[in-house]
C-alpha cells in the first residue's frame, strides 16, 4: 500500500506550530497593569468603540496566573518595580510584555529619582507602543505585531520559552546595560548628578 | 465672617490675629507679613507648638482646621529652611498661616502638633519623607510617599539631584530587593481581629518589631 515516508516529520511540526501560535495569538490574556493616563486610553481600546474583543482579548485577567501578556500601562515608579517583577514571575509561560506609552518604555518625561526608566530594566519585552499616551489604534497595533511575533514562534526554540529571573546580583539586566539605558537625553542632559 | 477670607481683593491689613498673638506671646512672635491677601506670622521654632495650641484653643481664634504642613527650602542657601502651618477657622472662615525658620546647618527639629490636630500624622510624615524635618512627640514618623529602606536622602531638597544620589542600576537593585510587605508597623496592625488573619510569617516579623530597615 502507500509507504509512510520518514523523512517527513518536518511538515508535521510545522502544522502544529501554526495550530497552536494561532490559538494563542487570537486568545490573548491580557494582565493589564495600568498606574497611569496610558491606562485611560488601554480601557477606551478595551471599550465598545474600539473593542478589543476583536482580538480575542475581551478577558482581562486580573490575576497573573490566568494571563499571557502583561500590558504596563503607565509610568513605573522604583517603589512598583518589585510588585511588577512579582506580578511577571507569577505568570506562567508562554507569556509576552507589551510596554504601552513613553514612559513605560523610556521613563519618558520624568526623568528623575523616583522612575525606572524603562521596564525593560525589570522585565523582559515583547512590544513597545511609543506615544504619550499612544491612541487606542496605536495600542492594538501594538497588539497585532506581538500576534505576528507569536505566529512566527517555534516549538524549537528552547529559549523562548525559558524564565529570565532576577540574578544574583540583584538585577534582570547587567547593571552597566541599566546604566546604559538609562542615560539622561533631552532636557536632562543639562542635570547633573550632584546638583 | 471677614472680610479678607477669600474675597481675592489684596488686604494690606494683617489678619487681626497678628495684634492677638503679639500681645500674648510678644517676642515669640518675630514678625508678621501679608502676601496676596494672607497674613503669614514668624514664630520662635522653640513656642511653635505653644503658639499654634493658642490658636486653636484660644475663644477668639478658634483655628480649629490644619489645612497643610509643608516646608519651603530657597535656592538662596543663606535663607533658612521654613517649615509652614495652614491653620483655618471653619466657623469665622478666617485663614493664617504659620511658619517657623530652621538653620539648615544644625538637625532640622520641630515639635509635631500631632496632638493638636490629628490630620498632622500624615502630613508631618510627608514633610520629613521629603525635607528630613524631624517631629519631636509624633508617634509613627516613617517615610510615606518613598518607600522605607530608601536610603538616598530627602528628595526635595535642594542639595539632592533630580536623578538621585546612586547610579539607575543601584535604584533598580534596591528596588528590586525591597519587599514590599514588609512595610506594615504594629500600629498599622493594631485591630486585633486583622492581626489573627495575618499569615504566619508576618507575624513572626512583626513580633520581633521588624519593618524593613530604616537607614
Amino acid at each position: 500500500m502507500t509507504e509512510v515516508s520518514a523523512v517527513s516529520p518536518n511538515w508535521l511540526t510545522t502544522r502544529l506550530d501554526f495550530l497552536t501560535n494561532w490559538a494563542r495569538a487570537n486568545s490573548l490574556w491580557p494582565m493589564p497593569f495600568g498606574t497611569a493616563c496610558c491606562a485611560i486610553e488601554f480601557m477606551a481600546t478595551a471599550a465598545s468603540r474600539f473593542d478589543l474583543a476583536r482580538f480575542g482579548m475581551e478577558r482581562m485577567s486580573f490575576s497573573p496566573r490566568q494571563a499571557d501578556v502583561l500590558i504596563c500601562a503607565g509610568r513605573l515608579p522604583f517603589k512598583l518595580a518589585p510588585v511588577i517583577r512579582k506580578i511577571w514571575d507569577q505568570m506562567p509561560q508562554p507569556k509576552w510584555a507589551i510596554s504601552m506609552g513613553a514612559c513605560a518604555s523610556s521613563g519618558g518625561i520624568f526623568d528623575t529619582y523616583t522612575m525606572v526608566q524603562g521596564i525593560d530594566t525589570i522585565i523582559p519585552v515583547d512590544v513597545y507602543v511609543p506615544g504619550c499616551p499612544p491612541r487606542p489604534e496605536g495600542l492594538m497595533y501594538g497588539i497585532m505585531l506581538l500576534q505576528k511575533k507569536i505566529k512566527g514562534e517555534s516549538f524549537r526554540d528552547a529559549d523562548l520559552r525559558q524564565e529570565h529571573l532576577v540574578g544574583p546580583d540583584g538585577l534582570f539586566l547587567p547593571a552597566e546595560r541599566i546604566d546604559e539605558v538609562s542615560e539622561p537625553f533631552g532636557n536632562s542632559v543639562q542635570q547633573t548628578r550632584s546638583a | 465672617m471677614t472680610a479678607s477670607a477669600g474675597s481675592g481683593t489684596v488686604a494690606a491689613a494683617p489678619s487681626p490675629s497678628v495684634a492677638a498673638l503679639t500681645a500674648r506671646f510678644g517676642p515669640a512672635i518675630r514678625r508678621h507679613e501679608v502676601s496676596v491677601g494672607d497674613t503669614i506670622v514668624y514664630v520662635a521654632p522653640d513656642r511653635a507648638h505653644e503658639v499654634l495650641a493658642w490658636l486653636r484653643d484660644d475663644p477668639g481664634q478658634r483655628f480649629d482646621y490644619l489645612t497643610d504642613v509643608t516646608a519651603v527650602e530657597y535656592r538662596d542657601r543663606e535663607r533658612p529652611l521654613e517649615v509652614v502651618w495652614q491653620l483655618r477657622a471653619l466657623g469665622r472662615g478666617a485663614d493664617l498661616r504659620v511658619k517657623v525658620e530652621l538653620d539648615p546647618g544644625r538637625p532640622l527639629e520641630v515639635d509635631s502638633v500631632y496632638d493638636l490636630w490629628r490630620g498632622a500624622d500624615w502630613l508631618e510624615r510627608e514633610v520629613y519623607d521629603m525635607f528630613g524635618v524631624r517631629f519631636r512627640g509624633h508617634p509613627d514618623l516613617r517615610r510615606i510617599l518613598m518607600w522605607e529602606t530608601y536610603r538616598e536622602g530627602h528628595p526635595l531638597r535642594k542639595d539632592f539631584p533630580l536623578r538621585g544620589h546612586f547610579s539607575r542600576a543601584e535604584q533598580t537593585r534596591q528596588a528590586l530587593a525591597a519587599n514590599p510587605e514588609a512595610h506594615y508597623s504594629i500600629q498599622e496592625l493594631s485591630i486585633a481581629a486583622a492581626y489573627d488573619e495575618l499569615p504566619g510569617d508576618m507575624k513572626e516579623r512583626l513580633s520581633r518589631g521588624e519593618r524593613g530597615d530604616v537607614a
